[in-house]
């Protein structure tokens, strides 16, 4: 492995400070959640930062904390702990699906939300728009787990099983960084490889993702995650849901329906959302639901089969809400 | 041990596996690319290789820290440098080598140790992460020659076969066996789900961690 420089930060303002200073001295820097990510990428050399930011050792970001108007989660949970928590069954759930108990006794929220592409081209060094060339080889390539919406110039899936869950439930995001903190919602954090095919959200070198804020939900609100992979654990998803539902018996009164494994970002069904309020969930309606998920689908040459699995893992979602 | 600076395994430049477009395999492409990559179909060979980018590091100038280890109840002060992994220190440094290499990418499970109780890959953790960290591997399972029940399951059950996932398997199971009292066959596999056992041996491994389960609760 490459020489790298370890700094433990005690807090957040630590961390970033003792970012700033490095970049200062003109080093590249990289926080390090629990690393389950980071490591690798260090490794496999599509990560060369000079200095390591340990927020292992940071005290101040790891809790949950409730109030009136909603719920403050530190971006330093460990996914384990995340799992075990009770906010909300599609956040428990979408924790309790990523990687093994292995990485989740280490990885971080905030490092979820962050890590960075597991396109096999950028993986491998492949010089693509992700790692700052200017082409990508899987539009023409190996697509088979690419993106079928938000695609161009990059086909990436956004990897993270956490973000669509916390947009899902309108979490904002709070940004840490030289000018203070800063809070953004899942739109104005998120962005389209057409808005800058070098990263995935706004994220300023030496700012961090120091945790979220999720409003508080009406008390008939359910709340699930379904998550199919190409086998059954330790993985990322070929195509996820998190569904967030508001539910009068089995009239839907606000639904909030997001996509992981098929999009460049987090991807948020808007109209299956709006054509679902007011409606019951019958299987019919359900089955429309899912037609209208795909209707602005864009497969690529090999990643066809996505289309339908994502039809049927939001009809399967929302059977499984109205179930309950 | 404290000031032996010894290479990586691979000899001071550890890096990805070639990516020569001209001499890479398929098989090449697919071991080194990310935990999802599962493909049937062959795949192009354009990728330049990262290695080539990293410098030959300086060895003088490679950063270290003084870290404090808590292993299997021993305290051991060891200068480690920055980029070594947990399971370079626990195998090169302190001799541990009950912790297996399979990966080195979070895909195997075989150098599963416990971090203050809790499993965790140890080739996917700096050392210095583990800083002040109660560490427990295979070799401290046995207490006075004596095999813990697990291990002895183990034995009586036919848990290894080659053995190369064993040590792991056995130290996932036992934090389950920790936090879970008489775990059925279902927990325990959702416990073990990140240790892979290349034999597939994974009925007897089950067996022998729901039988280790009904000793330790005396349900049996
Ligand atoms: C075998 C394997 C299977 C996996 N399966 C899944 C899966 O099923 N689902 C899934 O979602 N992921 C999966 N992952 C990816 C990864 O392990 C997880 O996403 C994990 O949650 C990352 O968290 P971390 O804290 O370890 O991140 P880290 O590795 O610490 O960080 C990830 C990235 O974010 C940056 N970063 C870290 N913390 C911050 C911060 N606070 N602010 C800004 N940037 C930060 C880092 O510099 C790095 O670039 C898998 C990984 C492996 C190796
Ligand atoms: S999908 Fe993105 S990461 Fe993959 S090759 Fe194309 S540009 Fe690179
Ligand atoms: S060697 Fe660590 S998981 Fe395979
Ligand atoms: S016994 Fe051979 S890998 Fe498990």
């Amino acid at each position: 492995m490459k020489t790298l420089i370890n700094i433990n930060a005690s807090s957040i303002s630590d961390a970033v400070a003792a970012a700033q200073q490095a970049l200062g001295n003109g080093q590249s820097i990289a926080f390090s959640g629990g690393g389950t990510d980071l490591l690798q990428q260090i490794k496999d050399g599509t990560d060369r930062s000079d200095v390591i930011i340990n927020l292992r050792t940071v005290t101040d970001a790891n809790q949950i904390t409730s109030n009136g108007s909603g719920t403050a989660i530190g971006g330093l949970i460990t996914l384990t702990d995340l799992s075990a928590s009770d906010v909300s069954a599609v956040l428990a759930e979408a924790a309790a699906s990523v990687g093994t108990p292995q990485i989740r006794n280490v990885a971080t929220l905030s490092g979820n939300v962050t890590q960075r592409p597991w396109c096999w081209y950028y993986r491998n060094g492949f010089n693509c728009y992700k790692s700052g060339g200017n082409e990508c080889f899987s539009v023409v390539g190996e697509n088979q787990q690419h993106a079928i919406f938000g695609g161009g110039p990059s086909f990436i899936v956004h990897p993270s099983d956490i973000a669509p869950a916390l947009v899902a439930l309108n979490a904002s995001f709070i940004v840490s960084g030289p000018a203070g903190e800063r809070s953004l919602s899942a739109q104005e954090f998120f962005v389209l490889p057409s808005q800058n095919p070098l990263q995935e959200n706004v994220l300023a070198p030496g700012e961090l993702l120091s945790g979220v804020n999720i409003p508080s939900a009406p008390s008939n609100t359910v709340s699930t995650y379904h998550k199919i992979m190409d086998r059954e654990a330790w993985t990322h998803a070929e195509v996820s849901v998190a569904a967030v539902l508001t539910l009068a018996g089995n009239r839907v009164e606000a639904a909030s329906i997001v996509l992981g494994g098929v999009a460049t970002i987090p991807w948020k069904l808007d109209a299956v959302e709006s054509f679902l309020v007011g409606k019951e969930l019958t299987e019919a309606v359900v089955r429309e639901a899912g037609a209208l998920a795909v209707a602005n689908a864009q497969p690529l040459a090999k990643n066809g089969h996505k289309v339908p699995m994502t039809s049927a893992a939001v009809e399967r979602t929302l059977m499984s809400l109205a179930a309950v | 041990m404290g000031d032996t600076k010894k290479p990586d395994k691979d000899g001071g430049t550890s890096t990805p596996r070639p990516l020569n477009p001209k001499q890479q395999s398929r098989r090449d492409f697919l071991e080194g690319a990310g935990a999802t990559a599962v493909v049937t179909t062959a795949v192009p060979v354009l990728g330049i290789s990262a290695a080539n980018a990293q410098q030959a590091d300086n060895a003088a100038s490679v950063p270290t820290t003084s870290i404090r280890l808590t292993v299997n109840g021993v305290s051991h002060s060891v200068d480690v440098e920055d980029r070594w992994t947990l399971v370079e220190v626990l195998r090169d440094q302190l001799d541990l080598t009950g912790t297996k290499i399979g990966c080195d990418r979070s895909e195997c499970g075989a150098c599963t140790v416990l971090m203050n109780g809790a499993p965790v890959y140890s080739c996917s953790q700096l050392a210095v992460w583990a800083d002040g960290a109660e560490i427990t591997t295979v070799e401290g399972l046995a207490q006075n020659g004596q095999l813990s029940t697990l291990q002895q399951a183990f034995v009586d059950n036919n848990g290894p076969q080659c053995g190369f996932c064993t040590p792991g398997q056995l130290m996932t199971a036992t934090a389950l066996l920790n936090n879970t009292q008489s775990p059925d066959s279902d927990e325990v596999r959702s416990a073990l789900v990140g240790n892979l056992c290349r034999c597939s041996n994974y009925n007897a491994i089950v067996e022998a961690v729901v039988s280790a389960g009904e000793k330790l609760g005396g349900v049996a």
